[in-house]
C-alpha cells in the first residue's frame, strides 16, 4: 500500500458478495457432512466445507494485501493481461494429463491381466474407467481449453480478462469439480451416463462454474479493442455455450435425499438413451472438437507465422460444423430400440459431417503454405500439424463407422475404442501438447522451450504409442465383430463369447504397451516444461519480459 | 462478395454471435428428441412390463455403482447372430422404467439384456465373487465385498418415491411396504413373502445368495440379474400388435 494512494481502499462488489457467500457455504457443507446419509456424501461435503473456508479466507486475505486501486487495464498503452489463472490451468492440465494417462494404462493392463483389479471395490475396472475418461477429457482437456481460451481471448481482443475474482473462480472451481467427480467414482458415486457420470451436486456446482466461465469469456469479448471477433473465439464460444446446453439437457435428476449422493435421472429408457448420446456425441463435437479447433486456429498460424489459409473456409467450417454435429448422436444407437427414423437421421448427418471436418482440416494444414520447411526444424509445429492429420483420419473413420452396416460390425467392439483414441491421443492429445509447448514459454516469459530435442523425443515416442494403440484396437475390434457373427457350415454360431474374449489377450497387451509409450511421452513433456520455467539459463531472459501480470 | 461481407454482423457483435450459435445448435436436438416424447410408436405397449421390486432396484443401483454397463450391454440388436446368441431383440418397453437406461456401448463381456433365468443363483453367486473360478478365461473383476455387505433397508421407500416422481408407476402401497418387500423377496419362508408376491406378481422370491439373515448386496444384484429380460413372455408377444 503506497502512501501516494489517495483513494481509500474499499471492497469490490465481488469480494463483498463472495467472501460471506463462501463462509455460508462452508457452514452449509459442514451441516451436510454431519447429517449425510452415506459416507461418500459426507466426504464430499467435508471437502466442500474446507474448500469454501479456504476460498473465503483467501478472498479476505487478498483484499487486505492488495493495493487500493484495482489492477490497471493497460500499462503504457499495452493491455495488462491477466495470466495468473491461465498459469494455474496450464499446470493443472499437465498434472491431470499424467494422472489420466496413468489410470488409462492401469485399466488397459487390467483387461490383459484381470488380477490387477485386486478385487477391492475401489480398484475395479468399472470404477477406474470413468476416472480415466473424466481425467483425460474433462481434467486434462478441460484445463487446456480453459487455459488457452482465456489466453487467446485476451490476446485477440487486446484487453485484460473481464473480472478479477471470476477467472480464478472458474479455474479453481472447475478443478474442484474434477476432484469431487474423480473421488466420487472411486467411492461408487456415479449416475452411469457415460462422460456425464458425476452425481447431482457435482453437476450443480459445474453449472455455476460453467456459467461464470461463459460470462468471463463473453464479457471479455464485449469489451474488446479489436473490431472483429477472431475466428478461434467463435469456436471457443460455441464450445462453451453448447456444453452448457448439453450439460443441462442430459443431467436433470432428482436426488433421493438432499443429504445423499444417489439420484434418479429424469429421463428413462429410450428418451434417456437419446439424451445421453445427444450429449455424449456432442461432448466429442464441442468439447473435444470445437474447443480444440479453436486452439488450431490460433496456435498453428501463430507458430507457423502464417495467416489462416482461408477466411471464407473458416466461416463455412464453423457454421456447418456446429449445425451438423448436433444431429450425429443417434449413430451410437444403431439397431437399438431407438426408432429407425432417428437412427437414419443420425447416420445421414454423421456422413455429412465428414465435409466440414475435412474443410477444417484443410484450413489448418494449408495454413502451412510456404512454411512447410518449418516442420523439419520445429517439433512443436510438427506436433500441431500431425494432430490435424489425426483429426482428418478420425473424422473420416467416424462417418464410416456411423453407416449402419459398418456399425453392425463395429458397435460394441474395441474398434470404437480405437477410433476414440485416434481422435483423443492423436488429435486432442497432440494439439494440447503443441499448445502447452507454445503457451508455457509465453506465460512465464521465457525465450523458448528448455529443449526442442526432448519435444522431438516426446513426438516420436507418443506417435509410436498411438500407432500401436490404434492398430491393436482395429485388429481386435474387427476380429471380435467377425467372431461374434461367424457361422459354421452347419449353420451354428461358430464361437462362444468367451472365445472372443480369449482372442483379445495379445491385442490388449499391445494396446497397454502403446498407452505406456504415450504416458512416457507426457512425462518427458512435464520435465521439459518444468525445466523451461525453472532452469537457470531460462531465467536470464526474464528481464526481457515487458508485462508481468498483476498477480 | 456481398454475402461474405454480411457475415461481419456475427464477427462484430458477440451477442448476435451467441444467439446465432444457440439457434443453429438447437435445431438438430429439437428434431431428434422432442418427437420421442409424443410419438406413440416410440415405446410399444407390451404385457408384463412392471417396475423393479425394491430388491431388484437395489441390485440395479449396485450394477450402476460398480460400472457394469461399461463392459456389458443390455440391448440385443435384431441381427441374426445376436438373436441366436442372446434371445429376442430388446424392446423399447423393456427399459421404459430404467432411470437411467443401461443399454451400454461396449461388450467386453456378453450382453445381459436376457441373462435372467439363464444360470442358477449359485452360478451367479460364485461367478460374482470369483469369475475365474467358473470361467477361467474371464477378464471380469471379482466382487467378494458384495457378499459381506448388507443392503441399506432404511432409505428404500425414498428410492421408490423418487423413482415415482420421475415417472415410474409405483403404488402408495408399494412405497409404504418397500422395506418389508425388500427383506421378503430374499426370504421365501417369511410371513411377508405372500404379501410381497401380491404386490409384485411373478417376481422371483428366493434366498438368492443362499445365506440366512438380512439381504446382502449379492442378494440384490443376483435378484436384478435374474429378472433381466424375463418380464415379456415371447411365446405370447405379438410383433404386429403395435403396427399401424
Amino acid at each position: 500500500m503506497t502512501a501516494a494512494t489517495i483513494r481509500t481502499k474499499s471492497m469490490t462488489s465481488g469480494e463483498a458478495i463472495l467472501a460471506p457467500l463462501f463462509a455460508v457455504l462452508a457452514f452449509l457443507c459442514l451441516v451436510g457432512a454431519a447429517l449425510a446419509h452415506d459416507t461418500a456424501f459426507a466426504f464430499h461435503a467435508s471437502l466442500g466445507s474446507i474448500a469454501s473456508l479456504a476460498a473465503a479466507f483467501t478472498i479476505l486475505n487478498r483484499y487486505y494485501d492488495r493495493p487500493a486501486e484495482p489492477p490497471a487495464q493497460e500499462i503504457n498503452g499495452l493491455p495488462n493481461y491477466n495470466l495468473g489463472p491461465i498459469k494455474f490451468a496450464s499446470v493443472a492440465a499437465v498434472f491431470w494429463g499424467i494422472a489420466g494417462f496413468t489410470v488409462g494404462l492401469i485399466i488397459a493392463a487390467q483387461l490383459a491381466w484381470p488380477a490387477l483389479n485386486l478385487d477391492l471395490p475401489w480398484t475395479t475396472f468399472g470404477r477406474l474407467r470413468p476416472l480415466h475418461t473424466s481425467a483425460v477429457i474433462f481434467a486434462f482437456g478441460g484445463n487446456v481449453l480453459i487455459a488457452t481460451s482465456l489466453y487467446v481471448v485476451q490476446k485477440t481482443c487486446r484487453v485484460r480478462l473481464a473480472g478479477e475474482l471470476a477467472p480464478w473462480f472458474v479455474v479453481l472451481g472447475y478443478n474442484f469439480f474434477i476432484l469431487i467427480a474423480g473421488t466420487g467414482y472411486l467411492l461408487g458415486v456415479t449416475q452411469s451416463k457415460e462422460y456425464a457420470e458425476p452425481e447431482w451436486y457435482a453437476d450443480l456446482w459445474l453449472t455455476i462454474v460453467w456459467v461464470t466461465y461463459l460470462l468471463v469469456f463473453l464479457m471479455t469479448l464485449v469489451k474488446r479493442k479489436e473490431p472483429h471477433i477472431f475466428v478461434a473465439n467463435w469456436f471457443y464460444l460455441a464450445f462453451i455455450v453448447t456444453i452448457a446446453v448439453l450439460h443441462l439437457g442430459n443431467n436433470p435428476a432428482l436426488p433421493v435425499s438432499f443429504l445423499g449422493s444417489k439420484s434418479y435421472v429424469a429421463w428413462g429408457g429410450v428418451q434417456d438413451a437419446m439424451f445421453q448420446w445427444w450429449y455424449g456425441h456432442n461432448a466429442v463435437g464441442f468439447f473435444l472438437t470445437a474447443g480444440f479447433l479453436a486452439i488450431m486456429y490460433y496456435f498453428i498460424p501463430k507458430r507457423a507465422e502464417r495467416p489462416i489459409y482461408s477466411y471464407r473456409l473458416s466461416i463455412i467450417h464453423f457454421w456447418a460444423l456446429i449445425f451438423l454435429y448436433i444431429w450425429a448422436g443417434p449413430h451410437h444407437l444403431h439397431y437399438t430400440a431407438l426408432p429407425d427414423w432417428a437412427q437414419t437421421l443420425g447416420m445421414t448427418f454423421s456422413i455429412m459431417l465428414w465435409m466440414p471436418s475435412w474443410g477444417g482440416m484443410i484450413n489448418g494444414l494449408m495454413t502451412l503454405s510456404g512454411a512447410w520447411d518449418k516442420l523439419r526444424t520445429d517439433p512443436v509445429l510438427r506436433m500441431l500439424v500431425v494432430s490435424v492429420a489425426f483429426y482428418g483420419m478420425a473424422t473420416f473413420e467416424g462417418p464410416m463407422m456411423s453407416i449402419k452396416v459398418v456399425n453392425s460390425l463395429s458397435h460394441y467392439t474395441d474398434w470404437t475404442i480405437g477410433h476414440v483414441h485416434s481422435g483423443a491421443l492423436g488429435w486432442v492429445g497432440f494439439v494440447s501438447f503443441g499448445a502447452l509447448y507454445c503457451l508455457v514459454p509465453w506465460l512465464w516469459n521465457r525465450k523458448g522451450l528448455y529443449s526442442l530435442k526432448l519435444v522431438n523425443w516426446h513426438f516420436w515416442i507418443s506417435t509410436l504409442g498411438i500407432v500401436l494403440y490404434i492398430s491393436a484396437m482395429w485388429v481386435s475390434g474387427i476380429l471380435q465383430g467377425l467372431m461374434w457373427r461367424a457361422y459354421t457350415s452347419l449353420g451354428f454360431l461358430e464361437y462362444s463369447f468367451i472365445e472372443s474374449v480369449e482372442a483379445m489377450h495379445p491385442f490388449y497387451i499391445i494396446r497397454a504397451a502403446g498407452g505406456a509409450l504415450f504416458l512416457i511421452g507426457a512425462l518427458i513433456m512435464a520435465y521439459n516444461l518444468w525445466m523451461t520455467v525453472n532452469a537457470a539459463e531460462a531465467k536470464e531472459t526474464q528481464a526481457a519480459g515487458l508485462l508481468q501480470p498483476a498477480e | 462478395m456481398s454475402l461474405w461481407n454480411r457475415h461481419a454482423i456475427f464477427e462484430k457483435n458477440s451477442i448476435i454471435l451467441i444467439v446465432g450459435i444457440l439457434a443453429v445448435i438447437a435445431i438438430g436436438g429439437l428434431v431428434e428428441i422432442t418427437p420421442l416424447f409424443y410419438l406413440k410408436s416410440t415405446i410399444e405397449v407390451v404385457d408384463g412390463i412392471r417396475p423393479y421390486t425394491p430388491l431388484e432396484l437395489t441390485g440395479r443401483n449396485i450394477y450402476v455403482r460398480e460400472g457394469c454397463y461399461l463392459c456389458h450391454s443390455q440391448m440385443i440388436r435384431p441381427l441374426r447372430d445376436e438373436v441366436e446368441r442372446y434371445g429376442h431383440y430388446s424392446l423399447a418397453a423393456e427399459s421404459m422404467y430404467d432411470h437411467p437406461f443401461q443399454w451400454g456401448s461396449k461388450r467386453t463381456g456378453p450382453d445381459l439384456a436376457r441373462v435372467g433365468a439363464k444360470y442358477s443363483d449359485d452360478w451367479h453367486v460364485r461367478h460374482l465373487i470369483d469369475p475365474r473360478a467358473i470361467v477361467p478365461q474371464s477378464v471380469m473383476p471379482g466382487y467378494p465385498a458384495l457378499a459381506e455387505t448388507e443392503v441399506d433397508l432404511e432409505n428404500i421407500s425414498a428410492h421408490l418415491r423418487t423413482s415415482r416422481a420421475v415417472g415410474v408407476p409405483y403404488s402408495d402401497e408399494q412405497i409404504i411396504n418397500a422395506k418389508a418387500d425388500l427383506k421378503a423377496q430374499a426370504n421365501p419362508d417369511s410371513p411377508e413373502a405372500d404379501a410381497f408376491q401380491k404386490r409384485y406378481p411373478k417376481a422371483a422370491v428366493r434366498n438368492f445368495d443362499g445365506k440366512a439373515g438380512n439381504p446382502t448386496e449379492l442378494d440384490a444384484l443376483v435378484a436384478y440379474l435374474q429378472m433381466l429380460g424375463t418380464l415379456v413372455d415371447f411365446k405370447l408377444y405379438d410383433e404386429k400388435a403395435n403396427l399401424r
